[in-house]
């Protein structure tokens, strides 16, 4: 136990009165990295579960793991396919990995320094909660975004979304998305169009994604096919292409019980259901895109499952999850379909209803408590 | 008889449940805590070297001088303990063996009116057995509840069984039960676990026996309560342990106040977990320094892990409890523990995390039998905002009620405590 030793000798340093002590919280985030306290309960329960906020939010990043893995390989696929040009797995995965380690260091220490200098500044724990946003922010950025506009976005959202509410679990919106959204709107050149999906690519390649493809007027039988759109060799944004990748840290969010399987259901609910409205009206091209089209094209499913389902910015009452679900879908697919402008319609129906879900809320415990004072009332009547 | 599953909760298994076999130990002293009692302001009646009976007076609630508090055995008063501010923490009494106690007088319950009853219960001290919700105080003598309730069974971890507690003891729990059936002019609801019974005697009119399935809290009174007739703002529900049902009867069928008590010890730390027929607030250190594996390093509880009291250090039964639990102190640093498969969910008292804010949701629901929304709940007793507490349900729980979310909750948070606190303070306000 030489490492528990050491951290034993120097922790003096970091408490009141030593020499760090303004690095406090900077030091308890390391030690409780490293080991978990030796803290008992006291009062209340004597035993607690093992799930604490560090176990719950690193199974979030294991879940983003196959969505990182093939993301950074199909960098590189895209890249050498632009040129026409041949190369081996381990090229193609290394060019990724060139491409995507710098959007990771600038989305960690942009936000990771932001982060534990509000946590010694209010003289708090550091909160886990940038473990997963930083994870979730290059995963939703085309590849070839310029790593200051990256590091402005993180900053933004990170302080503005996120810190000056009070930190995790205070926020309002969820802080992935609005880095995203900051970006969509200050540098919409940067964000969308045909040529910022694909790293380094040919110009004469086109470079659409299928959203773009139909939003421009195109019909969907100029859409890769929809075994392309599902295992993910298709371009756009780092992590939402695979839909494979997608369903398998999904399903392992929804066993561990950290995403809320209603909100997934309904969301999908919600797409289907708005997009056979459309179907049936069918008066553009865009209206008759299937939806199971929808579903796979752009990013419904990695919003889906990991940004509406962010327990902090999304409904918390069970009904309010199905009501917050299904109008994240109806919403998405709406935007997608009626205005052409924004062919990113999850993203906006994420922040959307992420700004909704505390009326949400109000409405299901207002309904709760109408029901309890009903029965005080009838008990009183009846008392009479 | 009515059937109803409970379908939310959580049975937390542990190692250590007692065996059906039962060693008498008489203690050698028996302490009787205030603390114990929600709202108790003690006022002495005794000072150290009296001699007392089993039934004399030991001290009485500053709040309602009705409500007395007598005394276990027949001894001397050795020792009153104090803490901060003077608080008593317990009065001691030291057996002398005789186990003399004072005659209440034998009676029939069905022959005395409801006051003479009442009064009876009050005297010998069993009233403090009897306790009302909202708030988990000590029944008030001078009110009526809309109804009563009985829990036969506890569904709390290593939890003893209560029928095989009372087994032998049938003709004093009928007794019992007529006593508690005359205290309302509603009903008295028995409760029993899926697949036992309770005799109840013909005597008693008013009584409803219902049978609960499921997991923990099924045995919590305030779960059986919501699924029979919850709480109305205004309403009183009373509830009584089945053992406490069984002194209450011996009182009416002796005359004396028997503080015999059998206590199941259990969990991990314990060589051979069983049973002990011993005496309310007993000092049960002797029990311990037999039975326990090693004596360092450990947490002992009375009650069970969830809603129990740490009596490591002053080892006397805590009033209400039928158990004691014995776990290991969790205070040992883990490398990388939070990043470790677990495959023994819950062994020691370590708190496997730090304190966060709140960010998962939908958890407690799962392990929440009620109609009540728990997180909204435990955020209006944070800002202390009674009419949002009152809306949202809080007279139809109690702390205890609270105690598996406050389990898995990953926040790390004093769920109970902030229950319990939210509580008193409509109590405060309002009474």
């Amino acid at each position: 136990m030489g490492l528990r030793n050491y951290v034993d000798k120097i922790k003096p340093n970091f408490e009141q009165g030593g020499k760090f002590a303004k690095f406090h919280s900077t030091f308890e985030a390391f030690e409780t990295f490293l080991y978990t306290p030796k803290r008992v309960t006291a009062g209340g329960t004597h035993i607690r579960s093992y799930v604490d906020m560090k176990r719950s939010l690193i199974s979030v990043v294991i879940a983003l793991i196959p969505c990182f893995l093939f993301g950074t390989w199909n960098i590189g696929y895209q890249h050498f396919l632009s040129l026409g040009a041949d190369a081996t797995f381990w090229q193609t995965f290394g060019y990724g990995l060139l491409k995507v380690i710098p959007l990771y260091l600038v989305s960690y220490i942009v936000g990771l320094v932001i982060e534990f200098t509000f946590a010694e500044i209010r003289h708090e724990d550091v909160n886990e909660g940038y473990f997963v946003t930083g994870f979730l922010i290059p995963l939703i950025m085309p590849v070839d975004v310029p790593l200051w506009m990256l590091a402005l976005a993180v900053a933004f959202a990170v302080i503005i979304g996120k810190e000056v509410f009070g930190g995790s679990g205070m926020n309002v919106v969820n802080p992935a998305l609005l880095a995203r959204a900051f970006l969509f709107f200050s540098y919409p050149s940067k964000m969308t169009g045909d040529n910022v999906w694909i790293a380094e690519k040919a110009d004469a390649y086109s470079g659409a994604t299928p959203l773009g493809t139909i939003f421009d007027g195109g019909s969907v039988s100029e859409l890769p096919s929809l075994a392309d759109m599902f295992i993910g060799t298709i371009p756009g944004s780092i992590g939402e292409t695979s839909k494979i990748a997608i369903l398998i840290g999904g399903i392992f969010l929804i066993i561990t019980g950290i995403a809320s399987l209603r909100i997934i259901i309904a969301t999908f609910a919600g797409a289907v259901a708005m997009t056979l409205v459309f179907n049936a009206l069918g008066m553009t091209a865009a209206m008759e895109v299937p939806f199971y089209y929808h579903i796979l094209m752009g990013g419904f499913m990695f919003g889906t499952f990991f940004m509406a389902t962010d327990p902090v910015t999304a409904a918390q009452t069970n009904p309010g999850k199905w009501i917050y679900g299904f109008l994240i879908g109806a919403i998405a697919i709406l935007i997608r379909v009626a205005n052409p402008g924004y062919p990113e319609g999850m993203m906006l129906a994420i922040l959307l209803l992420n700004v909704f879900a505390p009326l949400i809320d109000w409405c299901v415990v207002a309904v709760n408590i109408r029901k309890r004072k009903k029965r005080w009332a009838s008990a009183e009547r009846s008392a009479r | 008889m009515d059937k109803i599953l409970i379908k939310k909760g959580l049975d937390i298994r542990i190692a250590g449940e007692a065996k059906k076999e039962t060693e008498v130990f008489e203690p050698s002293s028996c302490a009787i805590k205030p603390f114990d009692f929600i709202g108790v302001t003690p006022k002495l009646h005794v000072a150290e070297g009296d001699t007392v009976k089993a039934g004399s007076v030991l001290f009485h609630d500053k709040n309602n001088e009705q409500i007395l508090f007598t005394s276990p055995l027949s001894g001397t008063v050795k020792a009153i303990v104090r803490g901060e501010k003077r608080a008593i923490l317990r009065v001691v009494v030291e057996s002398d063996g005789k186990n003399e106690a004072i005659d209440f007088g034998k009676a029939n319950p069905m022959d005395l009116s409801r006051a003479e009853l009442v009064d009876k219960m009050l005297k010998s001290g069993v009233w403090t057995m009897i306790r009302q919700r909202p708030f988990s105080t000590i029944a008030n003598p001078a009110g009526k509840p809309k109804h009563i309730f009985v829990s036969m069974f506890d569904t709390a971890p290593l939890a003893p069984d209560s029928n095989y507690i009372i087994e032998n003891q049938s003709e004093a729990l009928a007794t019992g039960i007529k006593v508690l059936s005359r205290l309302t002019d509603g009903k008295l609801y028995i409760n029993i676990r899926k697949g036992t019974s309770c005799q109840v005697p013909a005597e008693a009119g008013n009584v409803t026996v219902t049978e609960f399935g499921g997991p923990h809290p099924a045995g919590n009174v305030a779960t059986q309560i919501n699924a029979l007739s919850p709480i109305n703002k205004g309403e009183t529900m009373w509830y009584c342990y089945p053992q406490d049902v069984v002194t209450i009867g011996k009182l009416f069928l002796s005359g004396t106040y028997d503080s015999s008590h059998t206590i199941a010890l259990t969990g991990s730390e314990v060589k051979n977990p069983r049973y002990f027929q011993t005496r309310i607030g007993a000092d049960i250190s002797p029990i311990l320094a037999k039975e326990l594996k090693s004596g360092t390093d450990v947490r002992v509880i009375s009650g069970n892990v969830l809603t129990g009291t740490n009596v490591t250090d002053d080892g006397f039964l805590c009033f209400h409890d039928t158990q004691v639990t014995v776990i290991p102190e969790g205070n040992k640093y883990k490398l990388f523990g939070w990043l470790r498969p677990v495959f023994k969910r819950f062994t020691d008292t370590n708190t496997n995390g730090d304190t966060r804010p709140y960010i998962m949701t939908g958890q407690f629901e799962r392990v929440f039998p009620f109609d009540i929304y728990p997180m909204q709940l435990i955020k209006a007793c944070l800002i202390r905002d009674i009419d949002q507490m009152e809306a949202l349900g809080i007279y139809e729980i109690d702390a205890e009620d609270f105690a598996l979310c406050e389990v898995i909750d990953p926040s790390k948070t004093p769920i109970q405590q902030i229950i319990r606190e939210g509580l008193e303070f409509i109590r405060k306000e309002t009474c």
